[in-house]
């Protein structure tokens, strides 16, 4: 997904630690250092993926299903990453 | 005659979770042994088997879900391939969880390893509707993919026949390459002719592979190039420049953009290659998890969970611990009448008192321990205990640990080694360091023979489950407590991002319950055949010797004495009385050599320093001996008191103390026991898992510093009151 076509798409970005449980997002990106990104995205949080949010308990972790497995995201990770 | 063995070499990879330990276990059975990967503290396994004529080394790598630079294990797998070069790679992936799986098979192709696939969890996938067209993903892949159960053994032989195959490419699949679009292939194809003039690297890695990983930012392969490649000012400068080329066009770091790509790949081999027939069982893992982690009723199931998982621990083992200590006396008896009655020897001293005192009061606690890590190792292969360290990570995290921090500590429970071990799940050096240095803080079994026999001694029926459980509770707060100081002073650092994977529940085997209890379970039998062995006999000497002299004589005059007196007729009728006098001066002879020894004077010397907090010598010898085991204090105790063997008189031992000392002392003793004194097996174990002896000796002394002045705090503060 090229720049381009990213800015093109519609819709606010929020962090994923304010998204509901239940509710499916796409991934924009991934504020954070260049490691922890990178981290990340081997985990399969890659820009354009939907990102299926399972639970999310404030305060806590959230639990969110990402290329059809459950991962657990403290949620500091979560802030960092940008959805819509 | 026997034919000359062709041979092959498998490493097995696969992300954790995968089932590769119980691949690896299926292919090995008995036939493997565990070492080190040299220079750090991660295991190597490795074992055998013969499988149509060939001989099959099997390698089994760390779980890995990537073959990035960022962590220890991941820098194993990739060099183990690189240097060391075996015939294949057979790579484990979870058949429910491809996509994620597949991602570290891509790593290996790139590596340029000779890779097989295992399908395993076949019967999971078909179970939630996954029909997975093997031969076409092969094709799509690039190397043979193999159906397997490993929890029931099957397709082990397939998985062989394919590595064969593979070793000796007689199938007939063309060879595929990932390509990442042709910005990056451009950036690419750069990197790689430049890369290829270097001779250092070019002859192992190849080129592409290389390129790839310096767009990456890879920062190993950054500082090989810096280290071995004559042209690498010109390598790092075209990187810098190719980076920033492609930031521009994808507004995004290249790695991202080349994670992307790879799953991309991955994505459309598997739309290619894998259906969902039908609808899809609804996950009942989720629906379990909607349970179980469910922000209310979360927290108290887990607690109810782990309140059971003791009462079965303690209420199983009791009775098993209470035989073994009856054959560990047994034994004593039997090889002490090796001798005669009376014997001085040194040698029958060191075997009863030494070696069987100390081994064996640790022994005895294997039951307990075993049960403990029994149901530790249920709850691990359920998938339960993912979720518990997210439920506890909220705690964990307030401290500065990692949720996953919580499963070391509730191996400490039972022992300490094997807890700290346990720590090598965790990937950050500060949040393993930081667990390390605070588990010994968590009451361990061997403390339980200390809190056992001086509880009763000194409190009333009423209040003892509740001052038990107070000690325990008080142990798990100060270590939560010091783990925030260590971070906020000496490991300071980010909190370590909590990611993690959450496997889907599955039934736990036999098997794999059973090797996952032994491994711990052997662990505590190695320290206590070991170290724990070394140290009793040391600590033996240090109680036995010096030898009095004078002392020691005026009671086997006395003794012998009696023992005359009780062999003529005049003793008629007197027999139990005299034979009781007898015992008795046995008992305070021991005592005597005791207080004449190295370790009862420097108890001594100890001696002012420890009444601040209510001790006496006699107390400080015995924490000296604790130093090897904390059972040994029990014994220890009952020596000093002259009670003889203090584990068959236990109320004696209690009474002695009940007279001797206040309940205020005796509590101080327990929260000493509890805080300061990590084993021996502890120091030397952290020496090993944190690397170095400065962490093992801040642990000791932080340990002992933080025992002396709570202590102190709280017999001084008790004074007051009362």
């Amino acid at each position: 997904m090229s720049a381009e076509e990213r800015e093109s798409s519609a819709g606010p970005h929020v962090p994923l630690s304010l998204v509901r449980a239940g509710s499916r997002v796409r991934l924009v990106s991934v504020q954070a250092g260049r490691g922890l990104a990178k981290r990340l995205a081997d985990m399969g949080f890659v820009p354009g993926d939907e990102i299926q949010v399972v639970s999310n308990g404030v305060p806590g972790p959230l639990v969110v299903l990402v290329k059809g497995s459950r991962l657990v995201l403290g949620r500091g990770m979560a802030e960092k990453i940008l959805v819509k | 005659m026997e034919t000359i063995k062709k041979t092959i070499t498998i490493a097995l990879a696969g992300n954790p979770n995968s089932g590769k330990t119980t691949v690896f276990n299926s292919l090995t059975g008995s036939r493997q042994h565990v070492g080190n990967y040299p220079g750090v503290t991660v295991e190597k396994k490795e074992g055998h088997r013969d499988h149509k004529g060939y001989r099959v080394r099997v390698v089994d790598l760390p779980g890995t879900y990537s073959l990035t630079a960022h962590s220890i294990e991941e820098l194993i797998a990739r060099h183990f391939v690189v240097e060391e070069k075996p015939d294949v790679v057979v790579d484990i992936l979870d058949a429910t969880n491809l996509e994620r799986n597949l991602y570290l098979a891509v790593q290996f192709m790139e590596l340029g390893a000779r890779l097989v696939l295992a399908l395993n969890m076949s019967d999971l996938a078909k179970v939630r509707g996954y029909e997975v067209d093997r031969e076409k993903l092969s094709v799509l892949l690039g190397c043979p993919v193999v159906p397997t159960v490993a929890t029931k053994g099957e397709g082990m032989s397939g998985l062989l026949d394919a590595a064969i195959a593979q070793m000796n490419e007689t199938h007939n699949l063309p060879s595929v390459t990932v390509k990442y679009g042709w910005e990056i292939e451009e950036e690419i194809a750069r990197l790689s002719s430049l890369l290829e003039k270097c001779d250092e690297l070019a002859s192992n890695h190849s080129p592409r592979w290389l390129a790839i990983k310096l767009l990456e930012n890879d920062t190993e392969v950054r500082e090989q190039v810096r280290r071995q490649c004559g042209n690498s000012d010109e390598i790092l400068d075209a990187v810098r420049r190719s980076t920033q080329h492609l930031e521009t066009v994808f507004g995004d770091a290249p790695e991202i953009v080349i994670a992307d790509r790879r799953y991309g790949f991955i994505s459309g081999a598997c739309r290619e290659s894998v259906r969902t027939t039908g609808q899809s069982r609804y996950d009942m893992s989720e629906r379990i998890d909607s349970v179980l982690t469910n922000r209310i009723i979360g927290l108290p199931l887990f607690i109810g969970l782990m309140y059971l998982v003791f009462q079965f621990t303690f209420t199983l083992g009791a009775p098993l611990m209470e035989l073994l200590e009856k054959l560990f006396a047994l034994m004593g008896g039997a090889i002490s009448s090796l001798w005669p009655a009376e014997s001085e020897s040194a040698l029958k001293s060191l075997l009863v008192d030494g070696v069987i005192g100390g081994v064996g009061s640790v022994l005895s606690f294997l039951p307990n321990i075993m049960f403990l890590f029994l149901a530790i190792a249920i709850l691990e292969d359920s998938g339960y205990m993912a979720r518990a360290a997210f439920i506890m990570d909220r705690i964990m995290h307030k401290v500065g640990l990692h949720g996953k921090s919580f499963i070391p500590m509730l191996l400490a429970f039972g022992c300490t080694v094997p807890a700290i071990m346990a720590t090598r799940t965790l990937e950050h050096r500060t949040d393993r360091l930081t667990t390390i240095l605070v588990t010994p803080l968590i009451s361990c079994g061997a403390r339980l023979t200390i809190y056992a026999m001086m509880i009763p001694a000194f409190f009333p029926l009423a209040w003892r489950a509740r001052v038990l459980w107070i000690l325990y509770i008080i142990g798990i707060f100060l270590a939560l407590l010091s783990a925030k100081l260590i971070r906020v002073t000496v490991l300071r650092g980010e909190s370590t991002p909590f990611v993690m994977e959450l496997p889907p529940y599955r039934m736990p085997t036999v098997r794999g319950v059973a090797i996952h209890t032994w491994e711990r379970g052997y662990m505590y039998v190695k320290k206590a055949g070991t170290i724990i062995l070394a140290v009793s006999i040391i600590l033996w000497a240090l109680t036995s010797y010096p030898k009095s002299g004078e002392v020691e004589k005026k009671y086997d005059r006395d003794m012998a004495r009696i023992r005359e007196t009780l062999g003529t007729e005049g003793a008629a009728g007197k027999e139990p009385a005299l034979q009781e006098k007898l015992d008795q001066l046995q008992r305070e002879k021991e005592a005597q050599i005791l207080a004449h020894s190295a370790a009862g004077r420097i108890g001594r010397f100890l001696e002012p320093a420890l009444r601040p907090l209510g001790f006496d010598w006699r107390i400080g010898t015995a924490f000296l001996g604790a130093f090897a085991a904390k059972e040994v204090f029990v014994a220890q105790m009952g020596i000093v008191f002259s009670i003889g063997d203090a584990e068959t008189s236990h109320r004696s031992l209690r009474q002695k103390l009940h007279e001797n000392y206040s309940r205020l002392t005796g509590f101080c003793v327990m929260l000493f026991a509890m805080i300061a004194t990590p084993c021996v097996a502890t120091v030397a174990v952290t020496r090993r898992e944190a690397g170095s002896w400065k962490w093992a000796i801040f642990q000791f002394g932080g340990l002992t510093v933080m025992a002396y002045i709570l202590t102190l705090l709280v017999h001084q503060i008790g004074l007051l009151l009362s």
